[in-house]
């Protein structure tokens, strides 16, 4: 397998677009890809999507896509792990290219959600879910991770207080990020006094959906010449079982535990060699778990993290810089390539006032369901 | 969903029968053709008490479409006390009174209507408090 580079990013702003359509958000990511990357064509397009069978009535995404943007001939195709979608498309993309069966390949994640009525999206979101045993009885895709956050709340004396870090954190960062969903400053007292959507869980520790794309254009480390040049290092997809209530401990996440033991020994590092960690704060409860499970804390303490300041721009383990799903927002499918240009962006040092000083490697992570599916990547800037 | 989905779930939804494997022993709910505890193939039936604790719960306030006429109303994780957990619904219970531990066992309860001209009255398992009196 040869080695991988980023040639080039996009992405949108993730907002209501109710003026655009799916093609045209999506074609706005790609071609700020392409040009970002100085290229007119690539030999493949990877589609990541959820919902666009049951929110836009329309499938074959590949096509769709490869038609709007001109790829006419060219391969294409869309991939859905659920919310993993965008970084499930990445990983097909990079086996594609790192095979060299391809030389170049376009990843374009997109997801157009608000030409649908809320309750209609949320009966599309449960789709991730256990259909038979889990969606079946009246559970939303937010009280399946309030059920987890209830328990892991239980076993370890957490007080709902507690994950407030992690949101606050997420807004701040976000009002310097121009492309996020929502820029507005929260406290921890406001966090405190959202209303609930399916207790635990409140407003402010779930993530907003949105309309939004992102693209990135891969091909061989050699013909990269940009400095600093953005490799990918690492990369490793896992799965547990779709049901939370199926696994032998619903509060670990042992599919990003393996995808990102993975990712680590494929790129010689531990987790202490992260610069900065985009991670999958669709609930505050899914960035404590994931934080455990990729090494940085013990089971049942990725809270402390938040409490101690340590996942701020500044701290041990900086976390959603960019806003992180809360704050830049969810556009379901789309969000693992949001992630990954996020980490270019850090490694490129182009992130303003939520730059990560001397950031070198980083990594994102992209979670489908309640951790049924997770996939890690790690990049690293060589050269500067 | 259409009728014979909600047909071939019967024994499931109305008897609670799982599997037990017939390697381990381990029991299995909801039923899944390879035992998750040894790997082996488990296909035999087997049917459980009814009778367990939540695990966890939550109150659902803003409902799926199809559930908003119950809302709110409280799901829970049910860890049965054959060792399996399944997701469900708790009935004949105020929502501020449910803990973690509580014991409960299974009832049969409507679950929704499936609202369109074809749609059936869904039926299936919910759980309730186990009282002293018991």
């Amino acid at each position: 397998m040869r080695q991988v580079a980023i040639l080039g990013i996009g992405q949108t702003k993730i907002d209501e677009h109710w003026d655009k359509s799916l093609r045209e958000i999506g074609g706005e990511a790609a071609f700020s890809a392409l040009q970002d990357a100085g290229l007119e064509k690539v030999d493949a397009l990877f589609v990541g999507n959820m919902l666009s069978s049951l929110v836009d009535g329309q499938n074959q995404l590949g096509t769709f896509f490869s038609d709007w943007i001109g790829l006419w001939k060219q391969e294409a195709v869309k991939m859905e792990a659920a919310c993993a979608s965008g970084g499930a498309a990445f990983r097909a993309a990079l086996m594609a290219v790192a095979s060299g069966d391809i030389d170049s390949a376009l990843v374009l994640g997109v997801e157009k959600m608000t030409d649908k009525a809320g309750r209609d999206v949320t009966s599309a979101l449960a789709t991730a879910a256990d259909a038979d045993y889990e969606v079946e009885q009246g559970v939303s895709f937010v009280g399946i991770n309030a059920l987890v956050m209830r328990r892991y709340m239980h076993e370890f004396g957490w007080k709902h207080a507690d994950f407030a870090p992690f949101s606050v954190n997420a807004h701040a960062n976000a009002l310097h990020n121009p492309y996020a969903r929502l820029h507005e400053k929260i406290t921890a007292e406001k966090f405190e006094r959202s209303s609930v959507i399916a207790s635990p869980i409140n407003l402010l520790d779930a993530s907003p959906i949105g309309d939004g794309a992102a693209a990135v254009i891969i091909v061989p480390a050699e013909k990269v010449a940009r400095k600093p040049r953005i490799v990918v290092a690492g990369s490793a997809s896992a799965t547990d079982t779709i049901a939370v209530h199926g696994r032998k401990d619903p509060l670990f996440l042992n599919a990003a535990y393996l995808s990102s033991k993975r990712a680590y020994d494929m790129a010689g590092i531990s987790f202490a060699d992260l610069d900065v960690f985009e991670l999958h704060d669709a609930f505050s409860i899914m960035a404590a778990l994931s934080l455990e499970a990729c090494g940085f804390a013990e089971r049942g303490q990725g809270v402390r993290l938040g409490l101690d300041n340590e996942i701020s721009i500044t701290g041990r383990v900086p976390v959603c810089t960019r806003g992180g799903l809360k704050a830049r927002g969810h556009p379901v499918g789309a969000t693992g390539i949001y992630q990954i240009v996020e980490v270019i962006q850090q490694l490129r040092g182009e992130c303003g006032l939520t730059q990560v000083d001397g950031a070198k490697i980083g990594m994102a992570q992209n979670i489908g369901g309640s951790g049924a599916t997770i996939l890690t990547h790690i990049f690293k800037a060589e050269g500067s | 969903m259409e009728i014979p989905r909600h047909w071939r779930l019967k024994k499931q939804r109305y008897g609670l029968v799982g599997e037990v494997c017939p390697h381990c022993d381990h029991k299995i709910f909801p039923p899944r053709d390879v035992c998750p505890n040894c790997g082996d193939e488990a296909k035999d039936l087997y049917t459980f008490s009814g009778k367990g604790e939540v695990y966890s719960f939550t109150t659902v306030y803003e409902a799926p479409a199809g559930y908003e006429a119950n809302a709110p109303y409280t799901v829970a994780i049910v860890k049965l006390q054959e060792g399996p957990m399944l997701t469900a619904q708790l009935t004949d219970v105020d929502n501020n009174a449910v803990e973690i531990g509580m014991p409960v066992e299974m009832v049969t309860r409507k679950i929704r209507n499936d609202g369109d001209e074809r749609g059936v009255i869904v039926y299936g398992y919910k759980f309730r408090p186990v009282f002293a009196a018991h």
